[in-house]
């Protein structure tokens, strides 16, 4: 166990530093010099030189840029003079993750009620109905459902607000298109689960015990029938995340997503690459806790077998 | 009782001859895809679709870039048809040629939703093709020969695996610059280890069966059995995986062209249009409707056709319907 939680460790350190290195490769890479624009003014580009290290050999930038990346900081802004990439994130993080777990559990909760709901009444209309909603989920584009609800509820029903985030009824829409993906996803599982949990052998044992029909399903099966969708969880984290960029977009959200794609829009290069490795390491970690996690929750699997 | 049977006795012609037709993998996976009226269905859909996207710009006699001060933003509710019903309204419009009406710049919709999905299709499956064929290669080899080999590439795999997929994608968009080429190669680059990862998988699992051992006990070299054994047993799972890849490889395109990093303008994709189609969904919903509904349809399509495949496509539910 202890052995295969520091070999999961290893992989996502070594995964960290080859992202880190592929971000410095592609600066390298970019055509011209990245920072050779009409939008910067002399101070920011000589901070950004001296930032890089541009006067010193290749191996030299390398070792200072990571060095860098070891203090937590991330770089300055080239489109905002002296604006930093940490204080970007400081300040605009605190919405995405709100956003994201309002999102997550919503979906998450909902998802498994669907799919609850699916396999008890299989091959019934309610099965058909939950089905439905997973294909849909599954179907449609985030960016699409955010515009769409936030045009039917939002612009021609006039009930929730139509962007901002400011209070609660401000992060109903944001919340739903943003995990109904996941919501779709979870449900599916499992239904997949709960649908193969019934011709075990240990439901029917505690079935001919005489327990009944309600204990059966919430004690046996629900629980048993939920492990797999713990192991979904890393990909639905990523989902979630790079659903932000285009829902905090479309509903105007001062979050990390909305940064990013601005970044992305203006080419404001230091702030991508901060935001990409700030994402990525947390994507690498968040995916790192969920196996760790998957393992400890499941006597059943030996882990330090592989 | 002895009168109540008879010795029939053997008809050795009869009880060897064939009364069925005899049918390949294919043609067995061909009908029992047709049989599956929902995955049927979406096939279908997914050919008309493909049809529109070679022939439909040609229908009318707009091109996709051409700009029209005169015809901003026109549809059913447009000014010029005020005060029709609304089957007039229909018709006027047909009339014009338009007959998704026009954007904000007055370039014909019809024309720019075919020519976005030549764009949106194409990269569904071209991506998916260079994927699966990069990662059934390495998947393969890294299974079969195992040792060595197998412990490098699955390392690699396992750390680049690690690396969210949409991250990269947005950083070597960035790097390259929007365009058909670099989508291409951003959703390549990244996209191959899933498959390999799979096809590895599944090769471990076969190269220990029988049949392998058998062929290779009876010296057939490597690559015979690699081409005769393995791969046709796995090239429905593969084929079905494909499928399901598509969408994924649209919906990437269409997520980066809507943050700005796809496909360069004049040029369209679907994730151009519903860009912009969000952008005036207030007051011409139709822009952002028209887009949506072909990304959705296609997506759905899809999905649905690798459900059936996978059903089809396995020897094991042979005869089960």
């Amino acid at each position: 166990m202890n052995k295969y939680i520091l070999k999961r460790i290893g992989i996502s350190l070594i995964t960290v530093l080859v992202l880190v290195t592929v971000v410095f490769i592609l600066v390298r890479l970019m055509p011209g010099d990245p920072f050779s624009s009409d939008k910067l003014t002399p101070e920011v580009r000589e901070n950004l030189e001296r930032y890089y290290g541009f006067d010193k050999p290749i191996t030299s930038q390398y070792f200072t840029y990571v060095k860098n990346l070891f203090k937590g900081d991330l770089g300055y802004s080239m489109i905002y003079s002296n604006l930093r990439v940490n204080d970007i994130i400081k300040s605009s993080f605190p919405y995405s993750f709100d956003l994201g777990i309002r999102a997550l559990s919503m979906a998450i909760s909902f998802g498994l009620v669907l799919g609850i709901i699916a396999a008890l009444n299989r091959g019934k209309s309610l099965d058909f109905i939950c089905i439905i909603i997973a294909i849909i989920g599954t179907s449609m584009p985030d960016f699409i459902i955010g515009a769409l609800l936030q045009y039917v509820f939002g612009i021609k029903w006039g009930l929730l607000p139509v962007a901002q985030y400011q209070g609660i009824e401000y992060t109903i829409l944001p919340s739903i298109a943003l995990g109904f993906y996941t919501l779709a996803l979870v449900s599916r599982v499992m239904r997949a689960s709960m649908v193969e949990t019934v011709y075990k052998d240990y439901i029917k044992t505690a079935k001919s015990k005489g327990i009944s029909n309600l204990r059966v399903v919430t004690k046996h099966q629900i629980k048993n029938a939920i492990l797999p969708v713990i192991t979904i969880l890393g990909p639905v984290v990523a989902a979630v995340l790079t659903g932000t960029f285009v829902i905090e977009s479309i509903y105007a959200i001062p979050g990390m997503g909305k940064y990013y794609v601005q970044s992305v829009q203006t080419l404001d290069y230091p702030v991508i690459l901060g935001m990409t490795l700030f994402f990525g390491t947390f994507l690498v970690v968040a995916n790192m806790v969920v196996d760790i996690l998957y393992g400890v929750i499941d006597p059943r699997i030996k882990l330090d077998g592989k | 009782m002895e009168k109540s049977f008879k010795v029939v006795g053997k008809n050795i012609e009869q009880m060897e001859s064939i009364k069925r037709p005899s049918l390949s993998y294919w043609q067995d996976a061909w009908r029992r895809i047709k049989l599956n009226r929902i995955a049927f269905v979406s096939l279908i859909v997914i050919v008309v679709y493909i049809f529109f996207a070679a022939l439909g710009p040609y229908m009318n006699e707009y091109s996709y870039t051409t700009t029209n001060v005169n015809e901003m933003n026109m549809f059913l509710n447009s000014p010029q048809f005020e005060g029709m019903g609304f089957m007039e309204k229909f018709t006027s419009l047909m009339k014009t040629g338009h007959w998704f009406g026009t954007d904000e710049i007055g370039r014909d919709l019809w024309t720019r939703v075919w020519m976005g999905a030549r764009v949106s299709l194409a990269i569904g499956f071209i991506v998916t093709i260079i994927n699966t064929t990069i990662g059934s290669i390495v998947g393969g080899i890294s299974g079969y020969y195992g040792g060595r080999i197998d412990s490098i590439i699955m390392r690699i795999v396992d750390v680049l695996y690690g690396i969210p997929y949409m991250i990269v994608a947005i950083l070597i968009m960035v790097v390259m610059g929007a365009g058909v080429t670099s989508l291409i190669i951003a959703l390549v680059l990244v996209g191959w280890i899933g498959s390999a990862r799979f096809v590895r998988g599944e090769v471990l699992k076969l190269k220990e069966q029988d049949f392998v051992n058998a062929a290779r006990v009876l010296g057939i070299s490597d690559l015979v059995i690699i081409s005769k054994h393995i791969i046709p047993n796995i090239m429905g799972l593969i084929i079905t995986n494909l499928t399901m890849a598509v969408p994924r490889a649209i919906f990437s395109e269409a997520f980066l062209s809507y943050i700005g990093l796809g496909i360069a303008p004049p040029g369209c994709s679907w994730g151009v249009l519903a860009k912009s189609g969000i952008k005036l969904m207030r007051i011409y919903p139709y822009q952002l409707l028209i887009p949506a509904f072909f990304i959705c349809t296609t997506m759905l399509a899809l999905n649905l056709l690798g459900d059936g495949m996978r059903d089809a496509l396995d020897p094991r539910l042979r005869g089960t319907e």
